[in-house]
């Protein structure tokens, strides 16, 4: 728990950042660096957030670990972490913030920064393509945890799949889902799994029915060209229409190829369903403990996009990373950065409020 | 001869009217087909015609469908109807009375007490003179509350009242005008001659004592025969088409005559029997909730009438049957909109995959169809096939690996040619596999099944096959905790009426929660196949209106039997929306029955017959 009794001084400056994932480990940080005293209040057990979920990053497909080991690193001296907390209420008063904890635990801060991240779009909402009803269909989340835990791939009958597909947009640019948005990152996701799969199943016959392919980033395109002309992995411009199980357990996919305009058949041995990043829900209390406003979107609103993406309508609250839309890690860390210094600009000004002085100081 | 030159707008008119009427009429009669021909002439010389008259006078005059929806309005339609019939009605006897043998012209009893101005040396004039003040009160009242109405609708029930046109306007003007100008006549007739009862008598010394009513008596008539006649000159291009008209629907529809696949004179007789009261707009959720107000069932109507039709109007509709449910002519709404929608298809679909993708036709017992919805829905497919092998039915799961739609949704769009391939398709198929009975899992195929097959087996939606199952305790469901709310699909409601089976099955599971918007009343979930052009946030504006109107919230289940409302609800519902079949697999595994619900078995057809 927090001892504010004898530090004054730093309670003046002091910053609670909720969500302890990349975007607020980073943030941490650099605000503990800064001289701040940072709080990270944490709902689980650990620090990391979906960064845990994963076993390789795009697009170098370097493994998650190393980066995750670095953000503790850069909180391992002088941050307090909160974790398996619960949020019960915050209010807001003229020092900042005070934000109340199961167990009777009260944090206090002069900012209050969020980064409580997303959701994934739950596959079970596209009924027809199975998920929770057909054992061969999976969630890219899934596949991550299978790479992660080192096993071989297999289906749910213990055998070796010959014909894998990965579905894109599961969630995403899906009006009848209710996500308009797209989520970014799934497309190169796809593509990097896809060339994990086809690496530990050579023989494998590995199919991506996509609605376009948003290779945006540095050197995406060039994993995209990996994918085509080394792993010979397909590429189909197709929506998927529902998928049906076989005795076997094996898939039989009805799709629509989209170029040719002509529904097609397909049979696999497992499905992999790319879900999408959608506006939290279960942070959406805290949201609405703070009446937060939302986007139009469902992601919260930011003062201005370019001017101010990181202020919300409320003095000494912001946000970063996933809570303001789909991100990729690169991202999320700029962003942690880039609100780092903001908050740190914001402290120092107040400070010198307080004593009541009219120059302003920036304490960077 | 009683005479004056002011009664020729007037006889004008009516002669124009009949004159316009009886061809009219004559062209859709000799428009019908042969067997429809015969079935009006033999109507006529039937019991047939009695029972027609019957429901002419309780709904042309008395309006009672509308009473029962309203007082107000039903009083102010009746009012007018009614009133005006017996205007005519005793007018005509009050001059039969007092000139039985002179010549009397149509146009003797409507002037009356021009011609007659003070017949006091009649015996029963007071009660005659009584008599009409009455009636001409009762239907000025009804001008009253139809001129309130168009500014305070809520009063009367409705929410929404109709646009109008350039005709209706004209004979609205002039309808409204009509009776306010007999008072006027009669008043300072009698002012000047004296007569009159408590109504026209004591207005006329009224305005007799300050105006001039000699001068004034005389214009008077003119402008009351003048408003008859530009009336009558305007009814047949107005909705006022429907007074007529509504009488020769009540008899066609009393001879047999009904809506076919196109057009024929009979869909005529509809479209103009349209009052456009507007009772179809407070039914329609696309208008009370999804802010569309341009498909309503009264605005397709006229566009049809007036060959304005627009694809969207005609599409843009959920085809859920509120409006042919509360409609108080009783128009065959939906039957006129399928039809339109063939005539307007405009690109015809390739349905050259139908020679492709059939299935061989397998002996069975039954055949379950779960249809192109379900299968987009497999939880509903695997509780199916789960009931069907628990049941030990020998059955032949006839879309299991694809096949051909049932066509209702080719139908829908307006391709009814091309949905008949498919039908003649299927219907080959079912025939040869011997089947006594055809399960299905989407309402959407029941209703095509039952209505367009012409199968000679029994056509079942599942809850009433899996209630039949667990009556003769081949499944049984085991209690569930927690109540439901049940809502009907269109598709079983309104006009197939499948209201009891799935409320019985329920029954045996959970308490079931009953509402206002249930069966008839039952509401659409927005999610309809049948509307080509609404949006995703109509749609859900719709859906989320309904699930808040049935009440579900606090429930433990909101239970439907279409795969398509289940998706809908689901994205709104703050309670477990699931299908029945699903619901029974559940109660089953909980009760722990004997009979264990298998998982996803695959029926094997017990020989193949064809191809």
């Amino acid at each position: 728990m927090l001892d504010t009794s004898n530090r004054t001084e730093e309670i003046m400056k002091s910053v609670a950042i909720i969500g302890g994932g990349v975007a607020g480990m980073e943030a941490a940080a650099r605000l503990s660096k800064c001289g701040h005293a940072v709080t990270i209040i944490e709902r689980n057990e650990q620090l990391g957030g979906r960064l845990n979920q994963w076993h390789a990053l795009f697009p170098a497909r370097k493994p998650a670990l190393p980066l995750l080991m670095s953000l503790k690193q850069g909180i391992s001296d002088g941050v307090n972490v909160i974790i398996n907390a619960h949020i019960t209420g915050i209010e807001k008063n003229e020092d900042g913030f005070a934000i109340m904890l199961n167990k009777n635990r009260v944090v206090t801060a002069n900012t209050l920064l969020l980064t409580t991240g997303f959701d994934i779009f739950e596959a079970e909402r596209k009924e027809e393509y199975g998920y929770g009803i057909y054992d061969n269909v999976i969630t890219s989340v899934d596949l991550e945890q299978v790479f992660r835990s080192g096993k071989p791939i297999q289906t749910a009958g213990g055998k070796t799949p010959k014909r894998i597909g990965f579905v894109h947009c599961v969630g995403s640019r899906d009006e009848k889902a209710g996500n308009l948005h797209c989520s970014k990152v799934c497309c190169v996701t796809a593509v990097k799994q896809a060339i994990e799969v086809k690496e530990m199943l050579p023989s494998s016959e590995v199919f991506l029915y996509y609605m376009d392919l948003r290779m945006f980033g540095r050197h995406f395109e060039e994993l995209y060209k990996e994918a085509q002309f080394k792993h010979s992995i397909q590429f189909i411009r197709a929506r998927l229409s529902e998928a049906f199980e076989n005795p076997d357990g094996s898939l039989q996919i009805r799709i629509e190829d989209t170029l040719l305009a002509k529904p097609l058949k397909m049979s696999l041995d497992m499905l992999v369903l790319m879900v999408g990043i959608q506006p939290p829900k279960k942070a959406g209390n805290i949201l609405d403990m703070l009446k937060l406003e939302r986007d139009t979107d469902g992601f919260v609103l930011q003062e201005d996009q370019y001017v101010s993406p990181f202020k919300t309508k409320i003095p000494g609250l912001y946000c970063a990373g996933g809570v303001t839309g789909p991100k990729t890690i690169e991202e999320t860390l700029t962003e942690a950065r880039a609100v780092a210094a903001e908050i740190s600009e914001y402290l120092g000004r107040r400070r010198i409020n307080y004593a009541g002085q009219e120059q302003y100081v920036m304490e960077l | 001869m009683k005479f004056d030159l002011f009664v020729l707008p007037f006889t004008l008119g009516v002669i124009f009217l009949l004159g316009y009427l009886g061809y009219k009429y004559a062209t859709w009669f000799r428009g019908l087909n042969k067997s429809d021909r015969s079935k009006v002439i033999s109507g006529f010389f039937s019991v047939r015609l009695f029972r027609a008259v019957n429901e002419i006078i309780m709904e042309s005059l008395l309006h009672r469908n509308i009473f029962r929806r309203n007082r107000l309005l039903g009083f102010m339609h009746m009012s007018l109807a009614f009133g005006w019939f017996l205007l005519i009605a005793i007018g005509n006897l009050e001059s039969r009375v007092y000139e039985p043998t002179s010549m009397n012209l149509p146009y003797v009893p409507i002037f009356f007490k021009f011609f007659n101005a003070n017949p006091d040396a009649f015996p029963l004039h007071r009660v005659f003179s009584f008599t009409m003040d009455l009636l001409l009160l009762l239907v000025l009242g009804g001008v009253a509350l139809a001129f309130l109405k168009r500014f305070f609708s809520k009063a009367y029930g409705m929410k929404r009242t109709t646009r109008l046109m350039l005709g209706d306007r004209l004979a609205l003007t002039t309808l409204w005008l009509i009776f306010p100008l007999r008072l006027l006549a009669e008043s300072f007739t009698s002012a000047v001659y004296g007569g009159g009862d408590f109504l026209t008598g004591t207005f006329g010394s009224f305005l007799g004592s300050f105006l001039p009513a000699a001068n004034l008596y005389y214009p008077a008539w003119w402008a009351y025969s003048l408003s008859l006649g530009v009336f009558f000159l305007a009814l047949p291009f107005s909705r006022y088409m429907h007074i007529p008209t509504e009488v020769v629907l009540i008899l066609s529809r009393h001879f047999g005559l009904a809506e076919h696949a196109e057009r024929t004179p009979f869909t005529e007789v509809e479209i103009n029997s349209c009052s456009r009261c507007g009772v179809c707009l407070d039914a329609c959720q696309l208008s009370f909730a999804g802010g569309v107000q341009n498909i309503q069932s009264t605005y397709q109507l006229k566009s049809i009438r007036y060959n304005s039709i627009q694809p969207t109007e005609s599409f843009g509709c959920n085809m859920c049957g509120r409006c042919d449910n509360v409609c108080p002519v009783g128009i065959d709404i939906s039957g006129i909109r399928m039809i339109t929608r063939n005539e307007l298809n405009g690109k015809v679909p390739d349905v050259s995959f139908a020679e492709q993708s059939m299935p061989h036709a397998h002996k069975s017992d039954v055949i379950y169809f779960a249809g192109c919805m379900t299968h987009q829905t497999p939880s509903i497919k695997k509780a199916m096939v789960s009931l069907l092998e628990t049941a030990g039915v020998n059955y032949w799961f006839m879309d299991e690996w694809g096949g051909l739609c049932c066509g209702r949704p080719m139908m829908l769009a307006g391709h009814k040619a091309q949905a008949d391939i498919m039908i003649e398709k299927n219907r080959k198929l079912i025939i040869e596999s011997g089947a006594r009975i055809l399960v299905t899992s989407c309402p959407i195929c029941y209703k095509v099944f039952a209505k367009e097959y012409n199968l000679n087996i029994r056509v079942m939606h599942h809850t009433q096959y899996l209630l039949e199952l667990a009556e003769s305790h081949k499944i049984r469901p085991g209690h569930l905790a927690g109540n439901a709310v049940y809502h009907d699909p269109c598709e079983l409601s309104r006009d197939i009426k499948v209201y009891e089976e799935p409320r019985k099955l329920l029954g045996k599971m959970v308490q079931v929660k009953s509402n206002e918007f249930e069966k008839d009343n039952a509401l659409c979930c927005g999610n309809s196949l049948a509307n080509l052009s609404a949006d995703n946030d109509i749609r859900r504006k719709v859906t989320e209106d309904a699930y808040i109107k049935m009440n579900a919230s606090g429930s433990q289940y909101l239970v439907t039997s279409c795969p398509m409302c289940k998706k809908a609800f689901e994205k709104v519902a703050d309670v477990e929306v699931k299908d029945i079949a699903e619901l029974v697999v559940r109660s089953m595994q909980k009760s722990r029955s004997p009979v264990k619900a298998s998982g996803l078995k695959v029926a094997h057809p017990v020989e193949v017959i064809a191809g």
